[in-house]
């Protein structure tokens, strides 16, 4: 009974009261109440989904993952809008990519990275958890991918996973 | 209104129909399914986010105090816009689609 | 100057949404027409936005938002549709 009135999912309750502050109209005395309600109330429902306690090991590097992620996405709009615009045909790759990392969360944190970022768009990932199959709109080999993702992206999240 | 808010306004709501244009053009254009995916991943939120960006500025500029409760939008569209293109690629492969001539590499289908 | 380019860049956005109906049309594949909805589903979001600061007010983007939510569990449903044949086992 005592662990009903916990929050197994710290990060999600935080953000889920953020979310909510800003969903009401200001901050009242309201808005906080609901807030505190729904970061319990989610969780606790939702519960079945997420089986694993969180795991960040260093949680405070997500701030600057974000930023390079969000600079990354202003440059590769640039040159996909100057592909689209020049004319000629791209030349797409289908790589596999050799994972490095384990937990799923990372997996999918890597995954939604590839797909916002330079030309790359993440297709699938095996059963097994050790290929993702990546779609290039515009390289020359596999290899310029795996390498350019291997230390801008996978290496940043390898320190803030377990 | 002062200048330099005009000025970031009207370039980022420029940029904003800039980048949603070239992602309507990318989708029209490119030769395949795999392709056409990269076009609204990108450029269409990128599109939207300079959009929101630019309302943002207007009504903070207005003198109604800051209230950035649009940017919601854009982190709920940069959350969902790599899921809807990966669970689509995964049902195209699926379906079998086929790649473009000038392909390297294969499709899966597990 | 702000209200020539909000017009310039509606003008865009509905040029896209029109490029987007033609790949609707035009198809080949299912995915391809669930593709353009997706991405009709985001000028929508932008217009909508853009329809709010043309009359200053904030009262649409809760519709925007409502949007947004609606027409990612549209594509989802869609998707999964296409690749099990049916939306909920």
């Amino acid at each position: 009974m005592l662990d009903r009135l916990s929050f197994p999912q710290p990060y999600l309750s935080l953000i889920l009261f953020v979310v909510w502050q800003f969903l009401s109209d200001g901050m009242s005395g309201a808005s906080i109440v609901m807030g505190f309600v729904l970061a319990w109330l989610i969780p606790q429902l939702t519960r079945s989904f997420w089986p694993d306690p969180p795991a960040f090991v260093r949680p405070w590097k997500l701030p600057f993952y974000l930023a390079l992620v969000l600079y990354d996405i202003v440059i590769a709009s640039i040159s996909v809008a100057r592909l689209i615009l020049s004319g000629r045909q791209p030349k797409p790759v289908l790589v596999s990519y050799p994972l490095e990392l384990t937990h799923p969360l990372a997996i999918s944190m890597l995954a939604s990275t590839i797909s916002l970022t330079p030309g790359t768009v993440s297709a699938d990932v095996s059963d097994d958890r050790a290929l993702l199959l990546i779609h290039a709109l515009d390289a020359e080999s596999d290899e310029e991918v795996i390498n350019a993702i291997r230390t801008r992206y996978e290496a940043r999240l390898k320190e803030m996973f377990p | 209104m002062n200048t330099i808010a005009e000025y970031t306004l009207v370039t980022l709501l420029l940029a904003g129909g800039f980048f949603t244009l070239v992602g309507a053009i990318g989708l029209a254009r490119l030769p395949d399914f795999y392709t056409r995916l990269h076009g609204p991943t990108k450029a269409t939120t990128v599109g939207v986010g300079a959009i929101v960006l630019s309302s943002v500025i207007y009504f903070s500029s207005k003198g109604e105090g800051v209230d950035i409760s649009e940017v919601l939008i854009t982190v709920f569209l940069f959350l969902t816009a790599p899921v809807s293109a990966n669970i689509l690629a995964k049902a195209a492969m699926h379906i079998g689609v086929s790649t473009t001539k000038n392909t390297q590499g294969n499709t899966w289908d597990q | 100057m702000i209200t020539i380019a909000l017009y310039i860049t509606i003008a865009m956005v509905v040029l896209a949404a029109i490029l987007n109906v033609y790949r609707l049309i035009k198809g080949p594949d299912a995915p391809d027409r669930v593709l353009a909805l997706d991405t009709l589903y985001i000028n929508a979001i932008a217009l909508i936005i853009l329809l709010g600061i043309t009359l200053g007010t904030r009262l649409y983007l809760e519709a925007a938002l409502l949007i947004a939510v609606m027409g990612f569990v549209g594509t989802v449903a869609m998707a999964k549709y296409l690749k099990r044949g049916s939306v909920i086992e």
